[in-house]
């Protein structure tokens, strides 16, 4: 979806301000709010691009008037809503009011450093050959899916060339919307500063994105 | 501008059921008020205690529902907060100064490499190394999100969040640098690594000169988590005191 999230080459947002000596969270509630996150999506069973796909369907002016945290915490609600794992009347309420629907396991404490250690690789076998190879000039494609994507609008149109092939991935279009993994070849694709920013061309400049073979077009 | 009017003139979301009013959203945890946002240095004690009241209420509805075990909430925070940050990275990027064999592993297929160290897991599942020499600078960023290797890294800090590092990063990368005060040759070229699918770059920066001889437990002394992201460098053997033994 084209949405607030998707940020490259954006003006007007000032300088990034590093803060020295920053703390790994800035409130108690911000690691309430990573740990019931992480911990959720088991009783929950969605995944990571459903996740990514709660947080950034939103209007620009919430998105952007959120922390990061509190876009987490947004996405997780919604998440929990759809499946009626908890409802709107209890977040109100800030109570419970309905039974529990029944989940198919829990996050225990004894099993958090597994869980984290397994983590979720996204990369399966492949069953087709690529279609590129490195050095194969691409183009990104121009495409405005409402949907989850991660082609993300900078790139769109432009000519890039293939810098790896990173295997075969969970496609996040898909997976993010409940259409399964449907593997798709993954390639690393770079492109010159002067091909994104015709305006402001910075000749020793290159950026690369991670792109799904349906992003991209022979050039 | 605009934004702020808008704000300025919502209706808070804490007050009356603004929580019904979406149904495709949730404004549960809409955004607060200006007071919130990140970038506002003068917090709103009264909003960011809102914001505390509903978190803890959440975790006791989800305790109550059995969604959640509240200890491994607490093993959770408590790995991110003091175990996973990049004090681990240092060590790897120290290793990688130090043995040459090592150095080709983890540029040639990191995640393994950077397994032999221990570090392995959630958010760096695919990690590629990209090396800084003298003619090439790299920064990594998600323009879409937030991705970040966390085993080798920890939690991103915010600015690597925040909507100015991920607008400008790809676009005008020496200005990001001029923002973290310091500059590069202008003939050295920048690659810029936008995260956009499930590798997860690591940075591995030139090991500063005046280092001869140096063991990695204090190599790694210099390592700072910017200079393994891009957006700074190590620090210089005069920045940091020396070790016992090598004064």
């Amino acid at each position: 979806m084209d949405g607030a999230h998707d940020m490259g080459g954006a003006s007007g947002f000032g300088p990034v301000r590093p803060e020295p000596n920053e703390p790994v969270f800035h409130a108690p509630w911000e690691r309430r709010a990573l740990a019931i996150t992480l911990a959720m999506a088991m009783p929950g069973g969605w995944n990571i691009d459903m996740s990514r796909f709660a947080r950034e369907n939103r209007p620009a002016d919430d998105y952007l008037g959120m922390s990061y945290y509190q876009i987490w915490l947004a996405g997780l609600a919604r998440l929990m809503q759809e499946r009626h794992l908890v409802e709107a009347d209890e977040l109100a309420a800030g109570k419970v009011l309905h039974p529990p629907k029944p989940v198919a396991r829990i996050l225990t404490a004894d099993e958090v450093a597994g869980t984290l250690r397994r983590g979720g690789p996204t990369e399966r076998p492949a069953t087709r050959p690529a279609l590129f190879a490195v050095g194969d000039r691409v183009r990104a494609k121009d495409m405005h899916p409402p949907t989850h994507t991660r082609l993300p609008r900078y790139v769109r149109g432009h000519l890039g060339r293939i810098e790896a092939v990173r295997g075969t991935h969970v496609f996040p279009d898909s997976n993010a919307h409940g259409g399964g993994e449907d593997p798709q070849w993954l390639y690393t694709v770079s492109f010159s500063g002067a091909e994104l920013w015709a305006d402001a061309p910075d000749p020793l400049l290159e950026v690369t994105v991670d792109a799904f073979e349906p992003y991209l077009e022979r050039a | 501008m605009k934004l702020h009017f808008q704000r300025a003139f919502a209706t808070p979301h804490h007050q009356g059921n603004a929580l019904l009013d979406s149904a495709a959203g949730s404004p549960y945890f809409h955004a607060m008020t200006d007071h919130d946002h990140p970038h506002d240095h003068h917090h709103d004690h009264s909003e960011l205690s809102e914001t505390e009241l509903r978190v803890r209420a959440l975790e006791s509805i989800l305790t109550e529902k059995g969604y959640i075990d509240p200890a491994a909430l607490d093993v959770l925070i408590e790995t991110y907060e003091s175990k996973v940050g990049p004090r681990n990275g240092a060590q790897v990027v120290a290793r990688a100064w130090t043995d040459p064999a090592f150095r080709d592993r983890l540029l040639s297929d990191a995640t393994p490499a950077i397994g032999e160290l221990g570090y392995a897991g959630r958010q760096g599942e695919h990690i590629v190394t990209v090396e800084n020499t003298p003619e090439l600078h790299n920064m990594v960023v998600c323009t879409l999100c937030s991705c970040y290797p966390w085993p080798v890294l920890g939690l991103p800090p915010v600015w690597y969040k925040s909507a100015p590092y991920r607008a400008k990063a790809v676009k005008d990368p020496r200005g990001v640098l001029k923002d973290f005060g310091f500059e590069l040759p202008p003939t050295t070229r920048i690659r810029v690594w936008d995260s956009t699918a499930e590798i997860r770059y690591f940075v591995l920066p030139m090991r500063p000169a005046g280092t001869d001889g140096w063991s990695e437990e204090q190599l790694a002394e210099l390592v700072t988590r910017d200079s393994m992201i891009g957006t700074g460098l190590p620090k210089r053997p005069d920045e940091v005191q020396r070790s016992e033994g090598r004064s």
